[in-house]
């Protein structure tokens, strides 16, 4: 097992800052536009994001949640390991709103369509992207492109991307592992 | 990640306390969910259930069937009243017959104890055990313990009462597995003709007399005198009972602290409680249905993902 960095803390530090700046482009204020971290690893990226536009841009009260797309899986029941949940906490109308979903990594796509059907138990928005960190662009099973996007990564089927936050794993960085 | 160690949810007796934790932390997510605008997930969108009921039920067919509902299963509905049952079929013909079908578990209410058990052994389906005579009513006790952790944070600890019919009550015995596997005190109240002569066994202690009991409890469940399954007068009259065993606002008024009061259903109003307890604030009587539907789908999503292709 090899791995190398693909990203350092430097360099996601710039993508965060870029990628609020283009939310903000889009989104002027963020009156109508909610942010939707996926669960699990999603969140962390979103918290991120939203301190940036918060603390260097002065946006207030942005509308945040958090997505647990476990019970919208399609492979309940495929997989040998059994699915375990996290919590979903949106506590704000989605109807009639531009949501943003960020998640880490676009790898398959599959999560992202369970998230759009996740969603819409909330309500129906106006509209929903997709801001991701990481976009594996030859491994897609969907078809489900981002919005935003951090790094396009080249990976084969048999290596990993793992991102690491500050505020779970100490580091910011992003690795390429291949087993 | 973690997975239940049981196939069946046969009993309380057969589930450890993992189990336990795992059932109400899904349950948990479930909770939110049914509380969601649109209150479906659609995991179970390719398992088909059946409900036998060979015993009448309200709440808990209900609960079972909106569960399933929620969770976008295909649901068969069967009950003995209006079925060959009637004209002379075996259990064991009645459910091979609906498994042939393609079902995928069956979720069954029958008047004989281990009914469930003896099925899970003969069938090749998931069985859920909805109460099984006087043995066990696992969903039950479940949603009881689910619903004391939400309102005292906890069970470990707690001083849980049961009063009633302890003899011919499954929700006692399911209630008296769950809550000593989570580490709570147990004692039961009611009449001596009503309690099985060696629960002590069980790790319960028995008290006659119904003050000193809640004088003692965080929580007391109040049980209903089950004359459908009393051949034999275990008590003089109904009215005597009310008067040891009822609980009524003046009783819950003068306690030095406030207790919480749990009922699974149906209730006798004014035999062992009043209607004005029932509708109390210390009374979390349909905290415990609703927390029924969340418990079930938790039950049966974790059963179902243990069901291979």
């Amino acid at each position: 097992m090899s791995q190398k960095v693909l990203l350092n803390s430097k360099e996601i530090n710039i993508i965060l800052h870029r990628l609020a700046c283009q939310l903000i482009e889009n989104h002027p204020g963020f009156e109508d536009t909610v942010i939707i971290g996926i669960q699990p690893r999603g969140v962390y990226m979103a918290d991120r994001i939203i301190k940036v536009l918060e603390e260097e841009y002065g946006i207030k009260n942005i509308s945040n949640g958090q997505l647990d797309i476990t019970f919208y899986r399609d492979d309940f029941r495929r997989s040998d390991k059994p699915l375990e949940a996290n919590n979903t906490k949106i506590d704000f109308i989605v109807e009639d709103k531009h949501v943003v979903f960020i998640d880490d990594v676009l790898y398959t796509g599959r999560s992202i369509r369970a998230a759009l059907t996740a969603i819409q138990s909330f309500g129906r928005p106006k509209s929903i992207e997709l801001l991701t960190l990481i976009d594996r662009r030859f491994s897609r099973h969907l078809p489900i492109q981002p919005d935003y996007n951090g790094r396009q990564v080249d990976a084969i089927n048999n290596e990993k991307v793992k991102v690491h936050w500050k505020e779970n794993e100490g580091e910011d960085a992003v690795y390429v592992i291949s087993k | 990640m973690s997975e239940l160690s049981v196939n069946h949810l046969l009993g309380i007796k057969y589930l450890t306390l993992k189990d336990i934790d795992l059932i109400f932390k899904t349950a948990d997510h479930f909770k939110e969910v049914i509380n969601r605008p649109i209150k479906k997930v659609p995991s179970l969108r390719d398992i088909t259930i059946a409900n036998l009921f060979f015993e009448d039920s309200t709440r808990t067919r209900l609960s079972f069937e909106l569960a399933e509902k929620r969770l976008s299963a295909d649901v068969v509905n069967f009950s003995a009243a209006s079925s060959s049952v009637k004209k002379g079929e075996t259990l064991i013909d009645t459910v091979n017959n609906i498994l042939a079908m393609k079902v995928d578990m069956v979720v069954m209410r029958h008047p004989n104890p281990g009914a469930g058990i003896f099925l899970s052994k003969h069938v090749d389906a998931s069985i859920i055990n909805a109460g099984d005579g006087t043995h066990e009513h696992p969903t039950q006790a479940l949603l009881d313990s689910y619903s004391i952790r939400e309102r005292l944070g906890e069970v470990k600890g707690k001083k849980v009462l049961i009063v009633g019919d302890i003899l011919h009550s499954r929700v006692a015995l399911s209630n008296i597995f769950a809550l000593k596997l989570q580490g709570a005190e147990i004692k039961v109240c009611g009449p001596k003709t009503l309690i099985p002569k060696y629960i002590e066994s069980l790790g319960v202690t028995v008290e006659t007399n119904l003050i000193k009991a809640l004088e003692w409890c965080d929580v007391a469940n109040m049980l209903r005198v089950q004359n459908e399954r009393m051949e034999i007068s275990y008590f003089p009259s109904t009215r005597e009972y009310t008067q040891q065993f009822g609980l009524n606002k003046q009783i819950l008024d003068s306690l030095k602290k406030e207790i919480i009061v749990m009922h699974p259903g149906p209730i006798n109003r004014g035999v062992e409680i009043t209607s004005d307890v029932a509708d109390s604030k210390q009374a979390i009587i349909l905290d415990q249905v609703q927390n029924g539907v969340a418990i079930r789908m938790a039950a049966i999503y974790l059963l179902a993902s243990k069901i291979k292709r």
